[in-house]
């Protein structure tokens, strides 16, 4: 990495030289990444009907394309094409607006996350922020809005409980999701979520027993985040029928889809980036990687920068894949049963674990 | 009287999920190789257990249905191909949900079978109707209407659906015949 920050001086002193270059980067990263979630969440779609397909011994959608793989973009299609229906009893403006309101914060959140190191001195994060995680926190919940908004402007019973259930739900994870993650800023002394992936360069952070715990308890709540089985009770489609998407149909439904596997897909990117080393590699790569090179002329970058993103995806997709999984594993919790998990089991936890923390770091100065 | 059912009482490692969590991971693991290993192998379908595959690839391959399966009504010749429909329009009356349409007339004078009084000129089956009840089979007098194991019928608009005469005859086809009631009439 040693003329890594020569190329990056370069480049940032261009790139500000001509300030729309600047932003042409930026838009550029924006339209990059929004294509690849897009891309990911419709693949992720496909990955989950055909991993439940495997475990409950059937095949999965394997007709378009090979072996099912356009299957995507013929769900699209249909989406697109089907008629767009609306519900007389429901309350227009934000029964349009729910899904709108779901999916916004969903795409919003990914924005912070560093997804790469750097490419031709350019940073690989939409927008570096010092509060990086707070930002998610604060935007994520509002995901949670387009899902009661949903219930509500349905105007019937099924989405309304979806949606009543939906707020408990909040309230009772969000709270022990927060203090969860105290211990990591403990220990790295930063919300912004690119130094906290650097401070992992020797030892990813769930190696310490302490943070182990604080993963532990931001996975759990991450499930009821993105309203995941074992924790879907605004979904619960055996007795909500659906729950707060009952009413909708076409694309806005689909909107609501879209915004739960961007979601899950955040969650993923969110728990690498804190806990797993982010776009990080465990291995010491080849010298060669990091030589500059110049396949497109004006732009200088390291062949080891693609490897990290690539790394960070990796991850990433090993974390879907335990969404997907344990999806399928088990069943739904009750209602009550989720309150008190939050109420009395994490959230005393992540209390004791940010004071055993505190304890740890006093005695290891 | 009261059934009390007693709760078990879970010992502390059980009560933290994972035991538990753990075991359905294994579970469903196990299910997901195998069917994975059966899709590669070249077996393609899912998990084949003792109870019989689960997934069937419709279009390529169907069911083998039962003998007394009761598909398609359709209508029936004797060996000596003739329609063996009399036109007395039973069927029509006892269907229920009105899929029969006939339209009898005399048989013309120089056909061999002419001894028959009648015989439909038009029979339409709206298969978009029929329910499958079969009771047009046993109702009629002639053995000459049968519910063949025929189930799947695709069509792009409603007038393919309904069968005519034709169509009713090509699909049932000749069927064996005991009696030649109206041979040497
Ligand atoms: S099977 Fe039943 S419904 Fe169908 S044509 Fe015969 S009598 Fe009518
Ligand atoms: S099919 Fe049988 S019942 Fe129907 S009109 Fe012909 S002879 Fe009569």
């Amino acid at each position: 990495m040693m003329t890594e920050p020569m190329i990056a001086g370069l480049w940032t002193d261009t790139v500000s030289f001509f300030g729309v270059h600047a932003v042409a980067v930026v838009l550029l990263k924006i339209a990059v990444v929004l294509f690849a979630l897009l891309g990911l969440v419709s693949y992720t779609v496909l990955a989950e009907r055909r991993i439940s397909a495997f475990i409950q011994d059937r095949l999965g959608p394997n007709r378009v394309g090979w072996f099912g793989l356009l299957q995507p973009v013929a769900d699209s299609f249909k989406f697109l094409l089907k008629e767009n229906v609306m519900p007389a009893h429901v309350n227009r403006i934000y029964y349009v607006l729910a899904p709108c309101i779901a999916l916004a914060p969903a795409l919003l959140t990914f924005i912070v996350i560093p997804f790469g190191n750097t490419l031709a001195g350019e940073p690989m994060v939409i927008a570096n922020l010092n509060v990086g995680v707070l930002w998610m926190f604060s935007i994520a919940s509002l995901g949670v809005y387009g899902i009661v908004l949903g219930g509500w402007a349905s105007n019937s019973k099924y989405p309304f409980l979806g949606g009543i259930r939906s707020s408990a739900q909040m309230i009772s994870y969000e709270i022990s999701m927060g203090l969860s993650l105290i211990p990591v800023f403990m220990h790295v002394g930063s919300l912004n979520l690119t130094e906290i992936v650097n401070a992992q360069s020797h030892r990813w952070l769930f190696l310490h027993p302490n943070l182990f715990l604080a993963f532990l308890i931001f996975m759990i709540s991450s499930f009821a985040e993105t309203n995941r089985l074992p924790f879907d009770l605004p979904e619960s489609e055996q007795e909500l029928v659906g729950g707060y998407h009952t009413e909708y149909g076409s694309m806005k439904f689909a909107l609501f889809f879209l915004a739960e596997y961007a979601n899950m897909i955040t969650a993923s990117a969110l728990m690498v980036t804190l806990f797993f080393g982010g776009w990080q590699v465990p291995f010491a790569l080849p010298e060669s990687l990091s030589h500059p090179v110049t396949w497109l002329a004006p732009f200088v970058f390291q062949p080891v920068g693609f490897v990290y993103i690539l790394s960070f995806f990796l991850k990433m997709l090993l974390f879907l894949g335990v969404f997907i999984w344990i999806r399928w594993t088990l069943p739904r919790f009750r209602y009550d049963q989720l309150m008190n998990l939050g109420w009395k089991v994490f959230l005393p936890m992540a209390l004791a674990n940010v004071f055993v923390m505190g304890i740890w770091m006093a005695l290891s100065v | 009287m009261t059934i009390k059912i007693e709760r078990p009482v879970l010992k502390w490692h059980e009560n933290l999920y994972f035991p538990a969590i753990w075991g359905g991971i294994k579970v469903t693991s196990r299910h997901f190789w195998k069917t994975v290993g059966n899709w590669i192998s070249g077996k393609k379908y899912g998990m084949i257990t003792s109870t019989g595959r689960v997934t069937m690839e419709y279009p390529e391959e169907k069911w083998a249905v039962p003998n007394e399966y009761r598909g398609a009504p359709t209508l029936v010749k004797d060996p000596d191909g003739r329609i063996k429909c009399v036109a007395c329009q039973l069927c029509e009356f006892v269907c229920p949900p009105r899929a029969i349409t006939i339209t009898p007339e005399p048989i013309p004078g120089q056909l061999p079978n002419a001894t028959v009084e009648k015989w439909p000129k038009e029979f339409e089956i709206d298969m978009l109707r029929c329910i499958y009840c079969g009771l047009c089979e046993e109702v009629c007098p002639e053995e000459a209407i049968f519910l063949l194991k025929d189930y799947s019928f695709v069509g792009e608009s409603r007038e393919e659906l309904v069968h005519n005469k034709e169509r009713l005859l090509e699909l049932g086809g000749m069927r064996q015949d005991k009696i030649y009631k109206w041979k040497n009439k």
